[in-house]
């Protein structure tokens, strides 16, 4: 049954900003889907508000709209495009609503826009609970079961309806809003208290006001299964997933193993018979599915806890996991292959219709950031809160396991690699009782303390005792090693065999005086790992790509390669200030070498598009370690050099984030080559004595600092600068750990806290320039010292707050010519200064007309895509090439770059892009069940970005709000609470919102200022004044559209007014502006929604407006 | 723990571990890719006289059980893996299978870089292999490899066919009976047939037609096995004295090349044969795939396009494996005969090709018209 001749023009969407349960995976499955539409003939449009995406480059869609995920803007797309389908079911939940919504309100049926890969009614069976339980229910009929092949419960749509069921199913119980992803909003109740917190913000989370509540299953083993089915209903299971956390943990959150490692067949087929039943019974139509199931240790018993009718992060998973692409083949089935029809691309030989084996294991580990916000609940529930995750894989569990956790790039490398937490046996089986990051670590020190494994699993409400016996044999590993006479050859295979890095064994034995000890002996006794190859079917056909990883075996299957090879260390797993930016920038310089070199990839994240096979020439899936970059680096330049090349001729760990970068003075140190920045010019910039020397002679401005070990030091430079100051630990990415501090007091606090502070990693203390406007640069500088300036951003939030969680404008609003020559001056000087070879950040800040250095980083930055799509100049790929020696002017001449002119000097009708962080307060709450405060600071919180980009600031502001937050009201009422020195820069804007016909609604102080500048508005109490109307229920009830609210300077009262206006926004899901000019910008958001003529455009022709010899 | 090697017939050598019964042991190194199902496997008597490699990286983890046996012992004669587990876990496990295994005598090897040896076969074919965890020398276990007998040319049937008759009795309404010539059948193969009703006469591998019609058989089954077909030529005979009766015929694995010898067809070695529970085979009449368990060292050499007319009429290839096209099933036309030559009663693996049992039991049930619906389906 080949490939559908009807389909000529098929319409993509993708999945957004990265949010806490969506992440990169859409960018891989997304991508991969765009590639084979466009390859098998088809015209691809697609739509997707993330620029720091790959799919979103021009050349991976015949049209490209970033544009708000909104059913308005989608529909304008299709207006403008036509396409004769829509595949919906690779942008994850996002791209699955907004296509229900389409199909609900008309619209695709309007523009004759059939959907495929997914059909309305399965995805509802999929969804909802309800109908999902009968689907179970005849799915199980079907193969003859009976029982309850799910949870007992009941779908309420009001608090009473809540209590009613609970009264009867008995307290815990798990609470499940309906039509929400990553799980948000669930949560397990054991108290009548907790119940009503859960189920109510449940309620208010579901967009149907639906939640599910179900008898509980806590302690279950939790299985998930990767499914694909085509048009002619072939099935296969592509991939078993075993959670090591039970049932109650969100298996986003969980350690997941795979293939599954506890089931015996029996088990396994019917966990797999019931699975394919279901998947027939909802009826999805072609494409991948992800089910999730739970069987009582007990005995046995299996029941179904629910389905994702389309490519899900599991399923991204799977995919790395096994080799077996299933975003790309549920495109093609979408478009009418069969799965007997497509070849499996590794085999080459045999079809992608049969189920992946694997010969190795497969552990994921979620990474956590709540540290970014202190006031919320760490405790790991059915809610997701991980913000990225690493995979490993071994030839075992503890060798994927250990690589897994050495992977996390947390302050713990592994086992006994940080201090102890707990210290006994009891303290450590205590914290297992309530599921938190790390709790292998607890696993670990309860059993080394003398706990049984059985008490381990008791304590932990059920880790299978397989896992914790392959943890306690990691203990008795440890006690072997502690108590040999030597480490010798037999001990050291035994414990690389076991996966234990040179650090653990460093760590273990002080004779070694660290790793570098370690590996010495390591190599002198020739205990290296080889290379396996990722294969889909355990070695019985061979394997025509090269997707290896890395395990203390005998045989090595790297094949030898005279190119010349580029190694490009990626970024790790995800985590705030480090995402999916700089996969972009890894994957773009890969496309920029392919061809000239052999590239070849090292990273560790499964949701990427670096860590797709297809991506570079070879993939290696390994921690970003110095000991396993080093491993990987010798095995390519060992068998390039035998094979009579040149080896491996560079390493690029200047995109990969702040990961590589730390690696790279190491890896120079130990004859690796280093391409583009050196790492000592790096340390020129990162350390700040360096660096302000660099400044000072070049005579550049910056605000006046110093570096301090303890309170005295800080508070000297305190007086001498002045309050506000800024403090900062050295050495940080996304701004970990930055304050603005006002006073003595709270000075004394942070140095207090920061308890790392030594004279290798002093705190900065830098004079806060308040009010200042912020411009962040991205710069190119080639090896002869040419700069190219890439863009120059204005952020629309005053400097204070992280570049990352800032909104900013490209070209920049404000800026006059004097400006940007001056910008451009210093960002030369800086380039030079440093020495870079590549990419260059630097962060400005003006105030009084001054142009004032407040850091540079000689790497990708978090801008790098979003100012490529601005400017229509690829700077990852030019820096790849500049890194290897190519100069400004080859680029230019080879049209990669400009050919005259940069993205400092953009034509005057360049179309205005502007970038909005997306913040997941949403996600978190506190013990108490409480928001946390949304304020931002110069810590960075933001987890992805969207763009909106048109002819005109205002209309591109409204799109990345629409984007980021849902559109911007046109009408209704508007809250105003301003703190004192705010009010006169708040008059302007609100008297426009009033005129523009807003009701506008302020507390006593800021109503003041308002009327007597004739803005008539009703005053209102804030929520402690406790009056009938108060800020916050107004904003709770929906009344409210949009609150404008900036932080108070001090006092206990006033800052926690603030925040309960602003947790109450969060919630509400509107807008909140909580800057003047963040308010300044929304009104010419609004204004542009007013006026009726947003528009939408394809990247391609919004690029042809700056460079018009693209449209040629 | 005790040091073992692997010798294989062309010098290669592994090191390990002894796992389960310390001493030596000889056959034909095989890998198969099954990711559960261990204990099935082992017990499966088609892999008697070889030394089975696990892809699978750790094997042990739910222990045995009483339930899951496909036989009533272990008959792989050598266990090949990579990590034995230390501990089982799972509600049904009773007992480790490194005690099984060592309690069974049966001499295995841990620790072993199985990728390796699995690639290693997967180019140079299945071959002879030593396993001792008693020989210190490579060179002498070699030697003693050479010595033993091939694969090719190997009559085992009688070594694993059951010494006497038994019976399985049908599972509610008895609708008709077979009788099962055991030439290493799988339990698995009657309990499927007792679930739709059939009663199964299971008899020994050198019993006559005369055994078969005297249980009252409506119909006869050819069970999996070991060995070479060729010298299956007891069995041939019967499965032609069978089809000259038009007595309605089944065959699964060795009872397909059987089936296929019968015919007229000659049967060949795989390189490394087809040893797994993911190989998808596609069955024609319907054009549908599924994901079935093989194990297979020989396969049926018929002609995969159009029918062949044999001396028992048209015959026509019903199933073939999409990796390889290797002939995966054959359906006479003229007369009541289809088998596989993988395993739908699985034990392990999926259950995909359940449904050739019900084919069977319409076949039984109803000749005339299965004939023609396969006739007009395959067509």
């Amino acid at each position: 049954m080949p490939k559908r001749t009807d389909l000529k023009h098929v319409m993509v969407i993708g999945s957004g900003p990265i949010v806490i349960g969506q992440a990169c995976e859409f960018d891989y499955s997304g991508t991969q889907a765009c590639q084979v539409l466009r390859s098998e003939g088809l015209r691809v449009s697609l739509v997707n508000s993330n620029p720091a995406t790959i799919m979103t480059d021009p050349e991976f869609a015949d049209a490209t709209y970033i544009e708000p995920i909104t059913p308005e803007f989608v529909e304008k797309v299709i207006a403008a495009e036509r396409p004769d389908a829509l595949l919906p079911t690779l942008g994850g939940q996002t791209a699955l609503n907004t296509a229900v919504a389409l199909y609900e309100s008309g619209v695709l049926e309007k523009y004759g826009v059939e959907l495929i890969g997914a059909d309305i009614e399965a995805i509802r069976r999929g969804e909802d609970r309800q109908l999902f339980k009968g689907v179970v229910a005849k799915a199980g009929a079907r193969l003859g079961l009976t029982g309850d092949l799910v949870p007992r419960s009941r779908v309420c749509h009001s608090m009473d309806e809540v209590r009613d069921t609970v009264a009867e199913l008995g307290l815990p119980v798990v609470i499940r809003p309906s039509f929400t992803m990553g799980g948000l909003g669930s949560g397990m109740a054991h108290t009548p208290e907790q119940l009503d917190l859960i189920a109510g913000s449940g309620l208010a989370a579901s967009p149907v006001t639906e939640v599910l509540i179900e008898e509980s299953v806590l302690g279950w083993k939790e299985y998930e299964l990767e499914l694909m089915r085509d048009k002619h209903d072939n099935v296969v299971v592509i991939c078993s997933i075993e959670n090591i956390d039970p049932m109650g943990v969100h298996t986003g959150d969980s350690v997941t193993v795979a293939p599954a490692m506890t089931l015996t067949d029996r088990e396994y087929q019917e966990m797999r018979d019931l699975g394919i039943a279901v998947l027939r019974e909802v009826g999805v139509d072609t494409g991948g599915c992800n089910i999730q199931f739970a069987i009582n240790p007990e005995n046995g018993r299996i029941v179904v806890i629910e389905m994702n009718p389309r490519v899900s992060r599991s399923s991204a998973l799977a995919s790395k996991a096994t080799g077996f692409p299933i975003a790309k083949i549920a495109a093609k089935l979408a478009i009418g292959y069969t799965l007997d029809e497509i070849p499996n691309d590794i085999t080459l030989k045999t079809p992608a219709a049969f189920e992946p084996t694997l010969d190795y294991v497969v552990v994921k580990i979620p990474r956590f950031a709540f540290e970014k916000f202190p006031g919320a609940d760490p405790e790991l529930t059915t809610t997701m809160k991980s913000v990225g995750e690493a995979m490993s894989l071994g030839r075992n569990f503890p060798e994927a396991l250990n690589k897994a956790m050495r992977s996390m790039e947390t302050k713990a490398a592994g086992f006994w690699t940080a201090p102890d937490r707990f210290g006994s046996a009891e303290e450590a089986l205590h914290a297992l009782r309530t599921p938190h990051d790390g709790r292998l670590y607890a696993v670990e020190e309860a059993l080394r303390h003398g706990a049984t494994v059985a008490q381990v699993t008791a304590a932990s409400g059920g880790i299978d005792p397989w896992f914790v016996d392959q943890i306690l044999g990691l203990v008795e590993l440890r006690a072997e090693i502690l108590d040999a006479p030597v480490v010798d050859l037999r001990l050291l295979r035994k414990a690389k065999r076991a996966g234990l890095s040179d650090r653990q064994l460093a760590a273990l034995r002080p004779e070694f005086a660290g790793e570098d000890g370690v590996r010495i002996l390591r190599h002198r006794l020739g205990v290296r790992p080889v290379y396996k190859t990722v294969d889909t079917c355990a070695a019985e056909f061979a394997a025509a790509t090269p997707y290896h990883y890395s395990s203390y075996d005998e045989e090595t299957e790297v094949a030898p390669s005279a190119r010349p090879k580029v190694l490009i260390l990626g970024s790790g797993p995800n985590r705030i200030g480090q995402g999916i930016e700089f996969d972009y920038s890894c994957v773009h310089a890969v496309m920029a070498l392919k061809g000239r070199y052999e590239t070849v990839m090292v990273n560790c994240n499964p949701e990427t598009v670096s860590t797709d096979y297809d991506t570079a020439d070879r993939l290696y899936f390994e921690p970003l370690t110095f000991e396993d970059v080093l491993e990987v680096v010798h095995v390519e330049h060992s068998t390039g050099v035998a094979a009579g090349g040149p080896g491996v001729v560079g390493v690029i760990v200047q995109l990969g984030g702040q990961t590589p970068l730390g690696l790279a003075q190491r890896l120079k140190n130990a004859g690796v080559p280093i391409v583009g920045t050196s790492p000592e010019s790096i340390h020129l910039a990162e350390e700040r004595g360096a660096f302000g020397r660099v400044l000072a002679e070049a005579g550049l401005r910056a605000p006046a600092h110093g570096t301090a070990i303890s309170y005295e030091d800080a508070k000297h430079i305190a007086d001498e600068v002045g309050y506000p100051v800024l403090v900062r630990p050295s050495y940080v990415l996304g701004g970990r750990g930055m304050e603005i501090v006002y006073d003595d007091a709270t000075l004394r606090d942070y140095i207090t806290r920061a308890t790392d502070i030594s004279p290798e990693h002093p705190v900065l203390v830098d004079r806060f320039l308040d009010d200042a406007i912020e411009i962040d640069v991205d710069a190119l500088c080639d090896a002869d010292g040419n700069v190219y300036i890439g863009g120059v951003m204005e952020h629309i939030e005053e400097a204070g707050i992280h570049s990352g969680d800032s909104a900013c404008a490209l070209p920049p609003i404000t800026l006059g010519g004097r400006h940007l020559d001056i910008v451009r001056e210093y960002t030369e000087a800086i380039a030079r200064g440093v020495g870079v070879q590549g990419l260059l950040n630097v962060q400005y800040a003006l105030k009084d007309d001054m142009l004032y250095v407040l850091e540079a980083n000689p790497r990708a930055s978090r801008t790098v895509p979003f100012v490529s799509k601005a400017t229509a100049v690829p700077l990852a790929k030019a820096a790849a090439r500049i890194m290897l020696g190519a100069t400004i002017a080859e680029l230019r001449a080879e049209g990669m770059l400009l050919a005259t002119g940069d993205g400092g000097l953009l034509p005057e009708n360049s179309p205005v892009a502007v970038k909005e962080a997306v913040l997941p307060f949403k996600r978190f709450r506190t013990p108490a069940g409480k928001g946390v405060d949304t304020l931002l600071s110069p810590e960075m919180k933001s987890t992805g970005e969207v763009m909106g980009i048109d002819m005109a600031f205002g209309h591109s502001f409204a799109k990345s709000q629409a984007a980021a937050y849902g559109m911007l009201p046109t009408s209704g009422k508007i809250f105003v609470s301003v703190a004192n020195r705010d009010k006169r820069g708040m008059i302007f804007p609100i008297k426009r919102l009033a005129d523009l016909g807003f009701e506008i609604v302020a507390t006593v102080g800021t109503g003041e200022v308002l009327r007597r500048h004739g803005i008539v508005c009703e005053v209102v109490g804030k929520h402690s004044e406790d009056a009938d109307r108060d800020a916050v229920s107004l904003i709770a009830s929906g009344e409210v559209k949009m609150v404008i609210n900036t932080p108070q300077g001090s006092g206990a009262k006033a800052r926690s007014d603030g925040y309960e206006i602003r947790s109450a926004a969060v919630s509400a899901d509107i807008p909140c502006c909580t800057t003047v000019p963040g308010a300044a910008a929304a009104v010419m958001g609004i204004e542009a929604l007013i006026r009726g003529d947003m528009t939408v455009r394809p990247l391609q022709h919004l690029h042809a407006v700056i460079r018009p010899e693209l449209s040629a | 723990m005790t040091d073992a090697i692997l010798v294989l017939e062309d010098g290669r050598v592994f090191r390990g571990e002894s796992y389960g019964s310390v001493g030596e042991t000889f056959g034909e190194a095989v890998f198969t890719t099954g990711m559960t199902g261990y204990q099935e496997t082992l017990t499966d008597p088609s892999y008697h006289r070889q030394v089975v490699v696990q892809t699978a990286p750790h094997i042990g983890n739910t222990g045995v059980n009483d339930e899951d046996d496909e036989s009533d012992r272990i008959w792989v004669a050598g266990y090949v893996v990579r990590d034995p587990a230390r501990v089982p876990s799972n509600w049904r496990s009773t007992e480790d299978l490194a005690t099984r295994l060592a309690r069974s005598g049966v001499v295995g090897i841990s620790g072993v870089d199985t990728r390796a040896l699995t690639r290693h076969l997967r180019e140079r074919g299945a071959m002879r292999v030593g396993v001792s965890s008693v020989e210190r020398d490579p060179q002498a276990l070699l030697a003693r490899v050479l010595e033993q007998p091939q694969m090719t040319g190997a009559d085992l049937s009688l070594e694993v066919s059951t010494p006497e008759a038994y019976t399985v009795d049908a599972v509610g309404e008895h609708r008709f009976t077979v009788a099962a010539l055991d030439l290493g059948i799988k339990r698995n193969v009657p309990r499927r047939l007792a679930a739709r009703g059939v009663t199964t006469h299971v008899l020994p591998a050198n019993s006559t037609l005369g055994d078969l019609l005297s249980v009252g058989a409506d119909a006869v089954f050819f069970s999996p096995g070991p060995g070479d077909p060729a010298t299956a030529d007891h069995a041939v005979m019967l499965a032609q004295e069978v089809m000259k009766r038009s007595m309605p015929l089944f065959g699964i694995c060795f009872g397909s090349q059987i089936l296929g010898r019968a015919l007229g067809f000659g049967t060949y070695k795989l390189g490394y044969g087809h040893r797994g529970i993911n190989q998808p085979v596609m069955d024609r009449t319907t054009g549908k795939v599924e994901v079935t368990s093989h194990n297979h060292g020989f396969a049926v050499d018929a002609p995969l396009d159009g029918v062949a007319d044999t001396a028992f009429g048209r015959v026509e290839v019903s199933h073939v494996c999409l990796n390889d096209n290797v002939v995966e099933g054959l359906r006479a036309l003229d007369v009541p005969a289809f088998t596989v030559q993988y395993h739908p009663e699985a034990a392990a693996g999926p259950h995909d090709a359940d449904y050739l049992f019900d084919r069977f039991v319409e076949l039984v049930e109803r000749p005339g018209q299965v004939r023609k619906q396969l006739i007009n389906g395959g067509k």
